[in-house]
């Protein structure tokens, strides 16, 4: 795994090095004020002037003691702050939002599967793939205005209300609960679609086969056919996406995050990669990393301990 | 201080960066009620501060924060005059040379440490120090002795008289008691200011919020409104759903919301709205290094093609003027008599045709010694008026037999790849416009060098000579002949057709009192803004 993050980091470093621009561009350009002596003296403060093979010694040497460094952009802070900071809502409303395609999508599938064919698999077909159409800002909006200014019923945007301080322990969670629920919602609805079809087409595949047949035989009650014997199987592909999906945790989209102005991963990468601010994007992409390729090795831990077959052979 | 020199407006809108505005809009004093202290103000930004040392940030987000919590030397009043702010008054000698600032005996930090004139030599060293991250060191390099005799005295002198000199002391003065013997890009006052403005720092929840409370020791007298919150939310829908739904009370509008989404009584009702020119322009510059735009007929027939008046309608929706040169209008340097190049489609046809310009094969393109007439005009991404002016010429420009090609390109690749080392035809920016009018860096023909600001190659012997004039020369009457001058040959010339001027848009709850409009904007009171005691939202 190590050859494997170095090799990524490498790419990284130089990828975003050969785009145009530098983190000193924020400060000097277009600036009548700033003359050329200001962007060297800038560049030699950053450590910009140094080769590139360098500067990327000079970012593993700090790497492998888990420094993540300064970063480039105005406010000159440790990049791990500024990531740390950001961590716990993003991962928050991405756990939440999984959590809750998992609890809709895998009786949705299953339910699709069981009545094949049937208006029930037809609607929740069109439902889900409406929601996996529609693009997730411009829902956001609507739900907005209606939910938000119209009826008045939620928060627009942000996580907490300006009085939070002054609410009681109960009171804060439930203001933090009411404004999460329509961007957890909202971002849901687009991750229904993929799951509900992935669990409609295993559960398919599932029921044709023979030990099915010989469960109903036995004369198990549908229930118990369906339930026991064919969802165990059935979700084992599951936890390959679930693993698949753990460095999506940590990421954020830069669209929602803007329209429900929530402080998360997305935008601070995004403005981090406006401002070419290397160290910040450096920091972000190490740690998305190390999340692909425990997510990996989790999601291969996972089917070993679900799936006898793989761990005997 | 957004008073900074010109600055290109990329990622932020202008009409978020600065306040300005036009004629009263509505004489609340006339209804004197006695101000009431209390309540919140709390306003909507599309970007998070980065730094709230203010020589270490350049975004316009950590400028408007800062401004509350910090002080200059001098300040722009309400009719953009110099006024005391630390200073209660200045000399400035005869020869021009020397400035001395007498420092008020009354002003605090907000941490309780009186301010003397040493934390303003001290900001000055900081400014100087080549350890120091800024890109304001410049100006403050052209100082050559700076003093303080005594603890309310602060003396500078210059080598040679700089119109800009006063006003560059209205840069925010650091505390020296905080700041001194410590690395200051690593100082913990950047997220945590210390100031002696009238607000002070009470806590910064990174791209949440950040919160100021008033400073109840301040000099001019403690401001009305209790609290400024500024809350981030970067998408400009969002933001104004917030403001409909009451979770913000102040806001730039864009031209849309301000012409179809905020006129009905529901919204009148509980907001008041404001309009006047922002201190910005937009124009189309030429690159003057390529032989299609050398002859000046050309740039001015081009200009002619253009229906400015459609773009402050199309782009704007109204809410906007055309531009004829650089300044604002009725700013002082500013002068109408000039040749505002109206929209002429015949006029522009003969000149392009009197310069040779002819279609010589029936394409419907011009063409001279086999070349059609034809050119690329670049812009930044993420800038929808700038690309929908851009389209808007492009018709304009094939109706008289110019081809145009758009190209829309991200911001740091359209510097670097094509507007710094000259690699285009036609670029379609903005500037914003300083209330000093010293243009030097972008049209002297000194700026010509690579990353320098006079991109598009403008060279005029009359025009260096007034502008080096001009930033030399102090009396307010003489400046006004030289820039007078300066903006009639930039009309002749045309290497920029100046098209037009936005409006600032900002809209304020309506329990606000207090607001007056000036040619400055509606900030320059804000301490005395208030809301009467009955109609107080936030209590606490």
């Amino acid at each position: 795994m190590v050859p494997l993050l170095l090799g990524i980091t490498l790419i990284s470093f130089v990828v975003i090095h050969l785009a145009p621009g530098e983190p000193t561009d924020m400060q000097t350009e277009l600036n009548p004020d700033a003359g050329v002596e200001l962007k060297t003296r800038l560049r030699a403060q950053y450590g910009l002037d140094k080769p590139l093979t360098e500067q990327y010694f000079l970012w593993i040497k700090r790497l492998v003691q888990l420094d993540f460094g300064t970063s480039f952009s105005q406010d000159h802070r440790p990049v791990w702050d500024k990531i740390v900071e950001r961590l716990p809502i993003t991962v928050l409303i991405n756990v939440l939002s999984v959590g809750l395609i998992l609890l809709i999508a895998i009786p949705l599938g299953i339910l699709s599967a069981t009545k094949r064919n049937s208006m029930f698999d037809r609607w929740t077909t069109l439902l889900v793939f409406l929601g996996f159409a529609t693009p997730s800002f411009w829902l956001a909006l609507l739900l907005m205005d209606y939910l938000g200014v119209y009826l008045g019923w939620f928060p627009i945007s942000g996580i907490k209300s300006l009085g939070y301080d002054y609410l009681s322990p109960s009171g804060q969670v439930w203001d933090v609960i009411h404004h999460l629920l329509l961007p957890v919602m909202v971002s849901a609805f687009g991750g229904l679609a993929g799951f509900s079809r992935y669990m409609r087409s295993n559960m398919l595949e599932v029921i044709q086969q023979d030990y099915i047949l010989t469960a109903r035989a036995k004369g198990l009650s549908e229930w118990t056919v369906i339930a026991k014997h064919a969802l165990r199987n059935a979700l084992l592909p599951i936890i390959t996406i679930l693993g698949l999906s753990v460095p999506g945790l940590i990421g954020g989209s830069v669209i929602f995050e803007s329209i429900f102005a929530i402080p998360g991963m997305g935008k601070l990468f995004y403005d981090g990669v406006m401002m070419r601010d290397y160290p910040l994007i450096m920091g972000v992409l190490v740690i998305g990393a190390v999340l692909t390729l425990v997510g990996n090795l989790l999601a291969d831990v996972g089917y070993a301990l679900a799936d006898p077959r793989i761990r005997n052979s | 201080m957004n008073y900074r020199w010109l600055l290109m407006l990329i990622l932020l809108p202008w009409w978020l960066v600065a306040c300005q505005q036009q004629d009263p809009y509505y004489a609340d004093d006339a209804t004197a009620q006695t101000p009431q202290f209390g309540d919140t103000l709390i306003m909507g930004t599309i970007g998070d501060a980065s730094n709230l040392l203010p020589m270490l940030s350049t975004d316009s987000s950590s400028s408007e924060v800062s401004s509350q919590i910090y002080n200059g030397l001098v300040r722009y009043d309400k009719d953009l005059n110099f006024e005391g702010d630390l200073a209660q008054s200045w000399e400035i000698s005869a020869d021009g040379l020397e400035i001395v600032f007498h420092l008020r005996h009354d002003v605090k930090w907000h941490d309780g440490a009186p301010f003397t004139s040493a934390d303003v030599l001290f900001t000055y060293q900081l400014l100087i120090d080549p350890q120091t991250p800024t890109a304001y060191s410049e100006r403050y390099k052209q100082v050559t002795q700076a003093a303080a005799p005594d603890a309310y005295t602060f003396k500078v002198r210059y080598a040679k008289p700089l119109a800009s000199a006063l006003i560059s002391w209205a840069m925010a003065i650091h505390p020296q008691h905080l700041l001194a013997g410590k690395a200051i890009a690593e100082s913990a006052l950047a997220r945590a200011p210390i100031g002696t403005g009238s607000y002070c720092f009470v806590e910064w929840l990174p791209g949440e919020k950040i919160v100021l409370e008033r400073n109840e020791d301040y000099f001019e007298g403690a401001p009305y409104i209790k609290r400024i919150v500024y809350r981030i939310i970067p998408d400009l829908t969002t933001m104004f759903l917030e403001l409909q739904s009451g979770g913000l009370d102040y806001m730039g509008l864009t031209p849309l919301q301000y012409a179809r989404q905020t006129t009905a009584p529901a919204f009148t009702r509980r907001f008041n709205r404001f309009r006047y020119p922002a201190f910005a322009y937009t124009y189309l510059g030429y690159n003057l290094h390529r032989p299609l735009f050398q002859d000046k007929t050309v740039r001015q027939a081009l200009s002619y093609a253009i229906n400015k008046k459609e773009l402050v309608d199309g782009v704007l929706m109204g809410l906007g003027q055309p531009a004829n040169g650089p300044y604002k209008p009725g700013s002082w340097p500013y002068n109408p008599n000039v040749n505002s190049y109206p929209y002429n489609h015949e006029k522009a046809m003969q000149m392009l045709s009197a310069a040779g310009w002819v279609d010589t094969d029936g394409d419907g393109i011009r063409d001279k010694d086999g070349k059609p007439f034809e050119f690329t005009i670049v812009t930044n991404q993420g800038n929808d008026q700038r690309i929908k002016s851009a389209e808007i010429i492009q018709r304009r420009f094939q109706q008289v037999g110019v081809k145009v090609k758009i190209r829309v390109i991200e911001w740091a690749s359209l510097l670097k790849e094509f507007i710094h080392p000259g690699n285009f035809d036609a670029t379609l920016m903005g500037w914003t416009v300083p209330i000093d009018p010293d243009g030097y860096n972008v049209w002297h023909s000194s700026k010509i060098g690579k990353g320098q600001l006079n991109f598009i190659g403008y060279k005029n012997a009359r025009v260096d000579e007034l502008l080096e004039q001009g930033r030399r020369t102090l009396d307010q009457q003489q400046r006004k002949i030289i820039y007078d001058e300066f903006q009639q040959i930039l009309a002749e010339d045309q290497p920029y057709t100046f098209l037009f001027v936005p409006d600032s848009l900002p809209v304020v709850a309506k329990r606000f009192r207090g607001i007056k409009e000036a040619p400055s904007g509606i900030m320059h009171n804000f301490i005395r803004w208030y809301v009467p005691t009955a109609e107080q939202k936030y209590l606490r």
